[in-house]
């Protein structure tokens, strides 16, 4: 029964690996592709409501973000637990949104000015009387394409 | 002449390389998903321009408010669930019995479809400074189903598809054809404000 003798030592046998570096290399290119790079720090928690309506934002380069919110547990105690306004990476008063606005549109080209969309990042907990300042203030400064971020509900 | 092999290169480390850019990709970029409703903020009137009552007529306007407390009233009505505005709603813009309290159809000519009825209908959405947004974005969500219902019945009526499956030109037919007019009437509030 030679047949059966086990040859040389036991233990598993070295595993090819030589394809791994392809496999990664593949889930680095999805991950590349489908994500995009994070924009600064969230300072106020959003959990957005839930639509069944909601459509894809064409252009996400062409939008800017305004979140509305209580601000995070680290800022309450110098911020307060009343919802703020984040614009870029700090607080930001009803005030300054103009400025945001304009300064948006300073990095856009001149032919997309036209298409630059406000995106409102709000928690489903606010009140709306915030919300209809910044609505009101974003018509001043004309400012009219806005999309309510909303997350995916069941129907 | 004598060929010189080329070392191979040891590409054992490539794996380490490679998962070493992945995990930098996976910690600086999120995969968040831009999606929501979009909206077009009527503009600011001019301030020199006196403030014209926008006659339009009565009938083709319904006013949906969310109170205070979020209850939400379409008309005189008190709404209790969201089958009940939808239907109002839809009621409203459809006005399948030519009903003379109901917004009139006004014969349009579309081009690629031809004549059409077209609703003259607004839905006019009031809220309070009180009103949580989530009630707000509720209401918003169920006045776009209710268009998009519309337009689904109209597009299998005219198509005999869905909306959603029709190529890009037709539904912009549809679109005109039912139009989805939701107008966020100015705070009373902020008249208020701007005074000060």
């Amino acid at each position: 029964m030679g047949k059966f003798i086990k040859k040389g030592k036991g233990g598993t046998p070295e595993i090819n690996t030589a394809s791994l570096p392809d496999i990664v290399f593949m889930i680095l290119m999805f991950f590349m592709v489908s994500t995009s790079m994070r924009k600064g720090d969230r300072l106020v928690n959003v959990k957005l409501p839930a639509a069944t309506e909601i459509a894809k934002l064409e252009r996400k380069d062409l939008s800017s973000y305004i979140y509305i919110g209580t601000p995070s547990q680290q800022y309450q105690n110098q911020f307060g637990t009343d919802a703020r306004i984040q614009l870029n990476d700090s607080f930001k008063n009803i005030d300054d949104i103009r400025d945001f606005i304009a300064s948006e549109r300073e990095t856009l080209s001149e032919s997309d000015r036209q298409f630059m969309t406000v995106s409102l990042k709000i928690d489903e907990n606010t009140k709306m009387g915030i919300v209809t300042d910044v609505k009101q203030s974003l018509r001043r400064c004309s400012a009219l394409k806005i999309m309510y971020a909303a997350r995916q509900g069941d129907k | 002449m004598a060929s010189k092999k080329t070392p191979s290169i040891n590409g054992g480390s490539l794996a380490d390389i490679a998962f070493l850019m992945l995990i930098f990709f996976l910690m600086v970029t999120t995969m968040d998903s831009e999606k929501g409703l979009s909206r077009r903020l009527p503009p600011m009137p001019d301030k020199n321009q006196k403030v014209e009552d926008i006659k339009v007529n009565r009938r083709n306007i319904i006013e949906v408010k969310i109170s205070r407390r979020d209850m939400v009233f379409a008309g005189e009505d008190y709404i209790t669930d969201a089958g009940q505005l939808e239907q109002i709603v839809k009621n409203f813009l459809t006005n399948p019995t030519n009903d003379p309290a109901l917004p009139n159809k006004v014969e349009q000519d579309i081009k690629g479809f031809g004549k059409c009825m077209v609703s003259k209908g607004v839905i006019s959405l009031q809220n309070d400074r009180g009103t949580s947004y989530k009630k707000y974005m509720e209401v918003q969500n169920i006045l776009v189903k209710t268009i998009n219902d519309i337009r689904d019945e109209f597009s299998r009526v005219h198509f005999g598809k869905k909306y959603a499956d029709l190529d890009e030109d037709t539904q912009s037919i549809i679109r005109k054809c039912v139009p989805q007019q939701i107008s966020e009437s100015e705070p009373l509030e902020v008249g208020k404000k701007s005074r000060r």
